[in-house]
């Protein structure tokens, strides 16, 4: 009958009309600037560089080799290699970027610098209210705004960032471990050597450490 | 009771016998404008948050809710923003007729309240031809429309007005005669006589009201489909439909302008519900004899707030009609439903005298009858129109 229908939604809309106020669940609404949903942990929008330790500046995993600025697609990367070594936080001599600007405005997240890193120096970032008053240098970020630690990273990638710090801890493990193998090893051909130098002289000489 | 109840009429005889006598006429005249043109206008700004808020309750949102407690100060922001704005006129556009278009809507509507009964003695000027004045200067907007869509010279603007004048027209006759079956009852068109006719209940717990009757709850309903229509409220905003023709004939209206037209819509809507409150739903007149020491104006504005609740209701509700399902509805539903309302109202009128067991019931019946069989048929009629369409090659 002509007006059925009408019925049924106008019952409809008053049932949606009460329920809002006695239902909260039927209001879906996140009122944004003052409330916000937990972000996805598989959410990424810009790179940030990784450090470890408590220093940013040596903490820096980057070693400036430049493979993320030459795969970039948009070109958004600008790096500047320091021009001495310096220690890095494991002690080893490393080079450091001087200069490391990535352009977030031609930046479109494709998530290749990351993946090229064979330092894990670089990786996607979650923040993602950069707005800014100034378009050119407010989104040139410079490398003092893009380095973040080791524990921020944990914090909004933890799956992720516990599978790099395994691997990473396991490179470092084998790496000791081919130190101290070739540590032993050439120990063990200066013993070699002194035995053959001291048959050769005279005996009784207490063997020194390798250098 | 008396005095809170003829608290305004008290206060503007006080007011106006302050004044020398040459001055009076003028200073009653200006007591009886000044407050229909604070009130209204303060109501519009009411209902469009109350409107914006209960939309979006139906549609499970919050609504706005940023300006002042839960968002209530929404409106005068909105109203401050639509005076600041620029107001633009296009170059081809016939400027004189742009810009009075908005005035030509709101004065009649401003017209049309002057002659509603508010409450007991509060009526600004109470006319012979009550009714027929509303009607007549209600049918004056239809004019701004086309005056704002010709203008503005620009093709989306002429077919809203096109679809505007089309609507209002053949929905005017509907309300018309809608209306003419109260007429036909009372036997008078002045408003206060009409709602006079409603005052004496048929029992204790069933009041006079005309929408208690089986031509009146028919009438009330076309007229509320017809006022929809008139005043261009959602399932009949077809002369504006912003998703199909952009926003009609006030596309190249802006700022004041477009606040103005916007005033005068809501202003018809009240107007228009006013009307419908004192020709079926016993105007200022109390439901029951016990609830009759709430003053009677305060009755008007619960029973108007209620169709604005209404009207909010059903646009929050239905989808808009194609412009040939409204013609349809309007020229093969609307039409001869009124026409058959007005024989069962004669049928009524006449049978007030039957000596028969159970006459009322036997009215009722018949009145009914008369009404609920055409309903059946003019409905699968029209139903079959809005049958959902099938395509051939479209899925």
């Amino acid at each position: 009958m002509l007006g059925s229908g009408i019925a049924k939604g106008m019952i409809e809309t008053a049932r949606n009309f009460v329920g809002s106020y006695t239902d909260e669940s039927r209001l879906v609404t996140v009122e944004y600037p003052e409330e916000r949903l937990p972000l996805k942990e598989a959410s990424r929008n810009f790179p940030f560089l990784v450090y470890d330790g408590e220093d940013a500046a040596p903490g820096l995993r980057c070693v400036a080799c430049q493979i993320c600025e030459k795969e970039c697609p948009p070109q958004c990367i600008y790096i500047v290699k320091d021009t001495a070594k310096k220690p890095d936080y494991l002690g080893k001599m490393q080079f450091q970027p001087r200069v490391f600007d990535i352009d977030v405005s031609v930046c479109m997240s494709c998530q290749i610098c990351v993946e090229v890193c064979p330092f894990e120096a670089i990786k996607m970032d979650t923040e993602y209210e950069l707005s800014t008053s100034d378009r050119f240098d407010g989104l040139l970020l410079k490398k003092e705004d893009l380095w973040k630690s080791n524990e921020y990273y944990q914090k909004i990638h933890p799956t992720e960032a516990t599978e790099v710090d395994r691997r990473l801890a396991e490179e470092k493990a084998k790496a000791e471990a081919k130190a101290k193998a070739d540590a032993e090893k050439a120990k063990a051909a200066a013993d070699a050597k002194k035995a053959a130098t001291a048959t050769a002289a005279t005996p009784s000489a207490p063997t020194s450490p390798a250098a | 009771m008396e005095a809170v109840d003829q608290a305004f009429v008290s206060l503007k005889h006080w007011i106006v016998g302050l004044f020398p006598p040459v001055a009076q006429p003028w200073a009653s005249i200006l007591l009886s404008i000044t407050p229909i043109l604070i009130f209204f206008p303060l109501l519009f700004g009411i209902t469009t948050i109350l409107e914006r808020k209960g939309l979006g309750r139906m549609q499970n949102r919050l609504g706005p809710n940023r300006v002042g407690p839960a968002g209530f100060f929404q409106f005068i922001a909105d109203g401050l923003k639509m005076l600041t704005k620029e107001d633009i006129v296009p170059r081809a556009a016939d400027h004189a007729v742009h810009f009075i278009a908005p005035f030509v809507l709101l004065v009649p509507v401003l017209l049309a309240f002057s002659v509603l009964p508010y409450g007991r003695n509060m009526v600004p000027i109470d006319i012979d031809s009550g009714l027929l004045f509303f009607f007549a200067v209600g049918s004056a907007t239809e004019l701004s429309v086309f005056m704002a869509g010709w203008s503005s010279c620009n093709k989306y603007s002429l077919l809203g007005a096109m679809r505007g004048i089309a609507q209002m027209i053949s929905y005017e006759l509907p309300l018309v005669l809608a209306s003419l079956t109260v007429v036909m009852m009372v036997g008078s068109l002045r408003l206060t006589e009409i709602v006079d006719a409603q005052s004496v209940p048929y029992w204790p717990w069933l009041p006079r009201w005309h929408v208690f009757t089986p031509w009146g709850c028919a009438g009330f309903l076309l007229f509320l489909v017809a006022a929809t229509a008139e005043s261009n409220r959602t399932p009949f905003d077809i002369p504006e439909a912003e998703s199909e023709i952009i926003a009609g004939y006030l596309v190249e209206y802006s700022g004041f302008k477009y606040a103005l037209f916007f005033l005068g819509e809501y202003l018809g809507l009240f107007a228009v519900s006013s009307l419908g409150i004192t020709l079926f739903l016993g105007g200022w007149l109390p439901p029951f004899a016990f609830l009759s020491f709430i003053p009677s104006w305060l009755w008007f504005f619960v029973k108007l707030l209620s169709m604005i609740f209404l009207f909010i209701w059903i646009r929050g509700t239905l989808p808009r009609l194609r412009t040939d399902q409204l013609m349809a509805f309007a020229w093969k539903f609307m039409l001869p439903m009124t026409l058959i309302n007005i024989v069962a109202a004669a049928l009524w009128h006449f049978s007030r005298g039957w000596e028969v067991p159970f006459a009322l019931g036997l009215r009722w019946l018949s009145c009914a009858a008369i009404l609920v069989v055409p309903y059946w048929i003019f409905g699968r009629a029209v139903a079959t129109r809005f049958a959902k369409r099938i395509y051939r090659y479209a899925t």
